[in-house]
């Protein structure tokens, strides 16, 4: 009888273990919801990018980014420098694993014209060859929602952000591991451009949640050290 | 010269003579004993056994060495990290064995006159960032160990970047006056009448853990602290205060046991107390590594170091701090779902406000650091993933955060000078 009690205790303490930790996480994860927003689904200010749903290798990359020195933001630095690499891995995946809705694109776009707004969606579903620039697409997955361990989506974002990613990138401001090949493709884009192509992503509606990703297209002569898979590499 | 009296002869030939000799001092109390070998280090007879490896290796680590000597995101103890100074930022040598960059070439011999009289092998003055001061404490024994240990470290060719200080600051000239004013080397004196225990905290705060670097006082030109020195301190580009640890009123050394100090310097955090800031870096890099046995000393050298409350007696300046019910609702809305509505906070989660003495502190600046860049506390073995605070720094402007410090500071029994939202500005200036 003993035993049994035990044991049934044992299991109710096991059976209580799992949603425990999962809201234990949610307790944890508090502080990077002051920026991120809710659940890290974006900032309430247009700015902050959206963390929930992203790639777990994407963000845990950009985690050892900003507490390495490769990636620069005072506050981001702050939080990531006193934490292991796992419990940084842990927040990686709860985030990733997390499925919540959009805010609709008025709340991230800016008002281009028609021409700017062709050019955009040229660079990212078609690139431009004479200028080396790989269509955002063939990395980033066919329908721009990202589909490997370490490549985000670019849909859902806002303009501010995007384009202060490439300008950082562009800059030497923001790198990631060698060879840093979204570094390269920002410093051939001229500010035109990227004002383009963020202006067009961050007009884009986000694809319903929950269908199958598309493959992503090779882009041949990229190289990226921050996503091996890209290469065939394991992911 | 031309139409000089004799005074103003016998003044010209006095103030030469003067510079003459102090110069001349300086020189002979920097560089004359490098004339002769050092003779205050003994070669140690013991042979490089595991033991010793690991013992330097442990040294090295709760000694903040691998900390100061590797670059974020960089390799082990190849140096490059900034550290930023009152007088500038200044980049952390390359310890591997490298030949070329590190110390594969240098001598036992060499490494020990770095350690105790902060001089390179060259001869050349080493900035006194390095707290040879505390270095110079460390036995001839523990000093092999550091060496016998930084031997094994594979060769990284990477060559140590350039300072940046503002000319003539760095310079030999600068640095040897600099040193006869401020440094002599401090070898251990064991005190006979404590006990091991004492003694070896005592030894261990005074060499590797080099607590007087933060929480020992420094002048306007940034003298070394005595190395015994805990009485408080103030890192100025971090704006971070480190608390005096021989007043009973600053710390939870005196209300907690000596266990729970110990697990604060092992883990970032006792039931109430949570290390912060720079004090939080510490534990990541160093701290966490201490045997428990080592933390337990210190703990103890520490306590018996306290003195009665000193700061009653003192008026403070100032106003104290006072609540409104706009800062009552500012507490409601954004703190009490974590501290609780009476400052109790979640033991072991997050800290308790009330009778906190970090939160109580004359002067406010680690509480504006924390309110307005949040944070979290170090991973450890002991805490590996611990639990964070937001940051306000977007939420809140100057005035709220004053005004709910201010509640904090004037609720549950807490008395304490007023914050004012010209305090927070600086801070949330400062951007470190």
């Amino acid at each position: 009888m003993k035993h049994l009690i035990s044991l049934s205790l044992t299991c109710l303490l096991w059976l209580g273990h799992s949603p425990a930790q999962a809201s234990d996480m949610a307790e944890r994860i508090k502080p990077c919801e002051a920026c991120h927003g809710d659940q890290g689904r974006a900032g309430p200010d247009g700015y902050y990018p959206r963390l929930a749903g992203k790639p777990a290798g994407y963000l845990f990359n950009q985690m050892q980014n900003f507490s390495q020195g490769r990636r620069h933001y005072t506050m981001m630095r702050r939080m990531m420098d006193p934490l292991s690499a796992e419990y940084q891995r842990d927040m990686a995946n709860y985030f990733a694993n997390l499925q919540v809705p959009y805010l609709s694109p008025t709340t991230r776009s800016v008002s281009l014209n028609n021409t700017q707004m062709a050019r955009g969606k040229q660079l990212a579903l078609q690139g431009d060859a004479a200028l080396q620039i790989p269509a955002c697409n063939s990395c980033h997955g066919e329908n721009l929602m990202g589909n490997t361990a370490h490549v985000p989506s670019l849909l859902g974002l806002p303009s501010a952000y995007l384009g202060a990613q490439l300008s950082a990138w562009s800059l030497g401001d923001r790198t990631t591991l060698a060879p840093d090949c979204m570094g390269d493709i920002a410093k051939r884009l001229t500010a035109a451009d990227a004002a383009a192509v963020t202006g067009w992503l961050a007009a884009q509606n986000v694809p319903t949640q929950g269908g199958a990703k598309h493959p992503t297209r090779l882009a041949t002569q990229t190289r990226c050290g921050s996503a091996p898979e890209l290469h065939g590499a394991l992911q | 010269m031309k139409h000089c009296s004799p005074t103003c002869k016998w003044l010209a030939s006095f103030v030469t003579t003067t510079l003459l000799t102090l110069s001349a001092w300086v020189l002979w109390d920097n560089w004359g004993r490098f004339i002769h070998s050092v003779d205050a280090v003994t070669m140690s007879a013991t042979s490089d056994s595991t033991d010793t490896i690991t013992r330097g290796k442990y040294l090295a680590h709760i000694g903040g060495c691998v900390a100061c000597h590797t670059a974020k995101g960089g390799d082990n103890l190849a140096g490059g990290r900034r550290i930023d100074t009152p007088f500038g930022a200044v980049f952390s040598s390359n310890l591997t064995s490298s030949k070329t960059n590190g110390l594969g070439d240098w001598t036992e011999n060499d490494f020990a006159s770095a350690l105790s009289w902060g001089r390179s092998r060259s001869g050349r003055l080493l900035l006194p960032v390095f707290p040879y001061n505390h270095t110079s404490v460390f036995t001839p024994d523990d000093v092999h160990a550091l060496f016998s240990w930084l031997q094994t470290v594979p060769a990284v060719e990477q060559a140590q970047p350039t300072h940046q200080l503002t000319w003539p600051l760095g310079t030999q000239p600068v640095i040897a006056v600099w040193r006869s004013l401020f440094f002599s080397p401090s070898p251990f004196k064991a005190n006979p009448n404590e006990s091991d225990a004492w003694n070896r905290g005592a030894y261990l705060v005074q060499s590797a853990g080099h607590c007087a670097t933060c929480h020992g006082q420094r002048n306007a030109l940034g003298s070394f602290p005595a190395v015994d020195d805990v009485s408080g301190g103030f890192l100025s580009p971090q704006l971070w205060l480190a608390p005096s640890l021989t007043d009973a009123t600053q710390t939870t050394l005196s209300t907690g046991t000596l266990n729970d100090t110990a697990h604060l310097l092992r883990t970032g955090q006792t039931q109430h107390a949570h290390a912060s800031g720079p004090m939080a870096e510490f534990v990541q890099y160093s701290g966490q590594y201490l045997t428990s046995t080592d933390a337990l000393a210190i703990a103890t050298y520490l306590k018996s170091n306290l003195k009665a409350n000193s700061r009653t007696s003192t008026p403070s300046n100032g106003t104290l701090a006072t609540s409104s019910p706009a800062a009552q609702a500012l507490y409601k809305n954004h703190c009490a779902s974590c501290h609780g509505d009476n400052g109790e906070g979640k033991p072991h989660i997050y800290p308790a406000l009330a009778s906190n003495p970090a939160v109580t502190l004359t002067q406010p600046d680690n509480l504006i650091q924390m309110a307005l860049y949040g944070g979290y506390g170090p991973s450890t073995a002991g805490q590996p993933r611990p639990y964070g605070m937001p940051p306000y720094l977007f939420t809140l402007n100057n005035q709220q955060i004053a005004d709910v410090l201010n509640h904090i500071r004037s609720q549950w029994g807490n008395q304490a000078p007023a914050v004012s939202p010209m305090q927070v500005d600086r801070a949330r200036a400062a951007h470190y």
